[in-house]
């Protein structure tokens, strides 16, 4: 990301983990089902990415 | 920013931290059973199950499921019964001494056969003490608002947490941990990075869970205008001596309401009716509309409609909110996430004790690194300034 402008170097992760936390927790209320693997999706790659940022070595 | 506006977001972002993290750790320990309450139950042989029997067995007279517990503890009277949305075989009947006793008895009853299946205990046993420290501190309407400011406190502490993100930030890559520097360091980064990514979601349960705490005090709220307002009528009538059928209530508000299925009835006289009232609680099906109920006022003495009108807004927002505290819409996965996330905020909030408590040590070295000066903040209140001027 070192070409991107400081802006996105710095908020750009952040805001695209905002933007699947938020599609997760909405979408398996709008449904069952396929919703619901959305959601497990989107959630999963926050959970994700703690674990792979904090133990990476 | 400017480096004063750093220090008093710092300072903003301390105190609030510090006065709720206690709380905070206590409520994602306690939280984190309360998730798998169900597999828990089940573990620990507290589920009630109903015998199997045809799907189609027809359902008992709610009459004769009402006089089952009445037949059980005969000096109680009913304050609820209730169902789970995927388990229409059995009534969960709330039997106190009047309508609004905290010392209430379950007793769970086959629809089918209108038998007591068991007594459902909850107070004492695991989950209850988890439920108590989780939701009440043991402390009822009280216990429950101070959690509610602490969870205040958790949002103030999260958003000024973001703002700070930026200036501590300024010379790393996302997701970088400075493992080589020394545990402080490499806790700090852990702390910056556990808390950005798990920023919605702690956002959203902490936002939530501040919002549950006044559940209490919307229903009153409700119950003194919109229910008032729905039964105003009844108001100088005598108190119902004897009270009409139940079933004959419950089919007017299943006729009512086509496509919606019972959720709970409260009785005469509890938070949820009024003195004169069945309150006959309805939800739809979907994975929404099952969490939004609609109530039927029903004549208590001669089991008709008296009013039926949605809930108002502040009531939804907290049906709603109820489900993205819980995490118990989505499935066995996002139960899991919740885990997962709910150990995450752990880290985040221990990581943040941890560099308070050990504020002092590299404060005291003779020359620190430039990108340590915005960390030396929250520490120290002499901020050097060069890092900050670009």
């Amino acid at each position: 990301m070192s070409g991107a402008s400081p802006f996105l170097r710095m908020w750009g992760g952040p805001i695209v983990l905002a933007i699947l936390t938020a599609v997760g927790l909405v979408s398996a209320l709008l449904g069952d089902g396929v919703w619901d693997y959305v959601s497990a999706v989107a959630l999963g790659v926050p959970t994700v990415a703690c674990a792979w940022y904090g133990l990476r070595r | 920013m400017t480096p004063v506006t750093v220090r008093r977001w710092a300072w903003i972002h301390k105190w609030s931290s510090l006065v709720c993290t206690v709380f905070m750790l206590l409520l994602c320990l306690t939280g984190l059973p309360l998730i798998y309450h169900h597999e828990i139950d089940h573990l620990l042989g507290n589920a009630i199950e109903a015998p199997k029997m045809a799907p189609d067995t027809p359902k008992a007279d709610l009459d004769a499921v009402i006089a089952a517990g009445k037949a059980r503890y005969p000096n109680k009277l009913v304050m609820y019964m209730s169902q789970e949305a995927d388990e229409r075989e059995i009534w969960y009947l709330t039997m106190g001494d009047h309508p609004t006793d905290e010392a209430f008895k379950s007793v769970a009853v086959d629809a089918r056969t209108a038998k007591v299946l068991a007594e459902p205990s909850f107070e004492g046993t695991f989950l209850g003490v988890m439920f108590h420290l989780h939701v009440d501190l043991y402390a009822g309407l009280w216990g429950k608002l101070f959690l509610g400011f602490m969870g205040l406190l958790l949002v103030v502490a999260i958003i000024s947490g973001v703002v700070l993100y930026a200036p501590f930030m300024r010379k790393l890559e996302f997701g970088q941990v400075r493992r080589e520097r020394g545990p402080r360091v490499k806790w700090l980064d852990l702390h910056n990075m556990l808390g950005i990514v798990t920023l919605t979601w702690a956002l959203v349960v902490g936002a939530t869970g501040m919002i549950n705490t006044w559940a209490d005090l919307l229903v009153k709220y409700w119950q003194a205008t919109e229910m008032a307002e729905m039964t105003a009528p009844y108001k100088d009538l005598a108190l119902p001596s004897k009270l009409g059928s139940m079933q004959e209530a419950m089919d007017n508000a299943v006729a009512a309401e086509p496509g919606m299925q019972v959720a709970f009835v409260a009785f005469p006289g509890t938070a949820f009716s009024s003195p004169h009232h069945y309150g006959i609680f309805m939800h739809g099906n979907e994975a929404l509309t099952s969490r939004l109920y609609k109530p039927v006022l029903i004549d208590a003495q001669t089991s008709e409609i008296t009013d039926r009108r949605k809930l108002p807004w502040y009531l939804t927002a907290l049906l709603v909110s109820q489900p993205l505290h819980f995490g118990d819409y989505g499935g066995a996965w996002m139960q899991f996430l919740w885990a997962m996330l709910d150990i995450a905020t752990i880290f985040v909030l221990g990581s943040g004790l941890y560099l308070w408590l050990k504020r002092g040590v590299q404060a005291k070295a003779p020359a620190h690194r430039e990108d340590d000066d915005v960390a030396a903040e929250l520490r120290e209140p002499a901020y050097a300034t060069e890092g900050e001027a670009r």
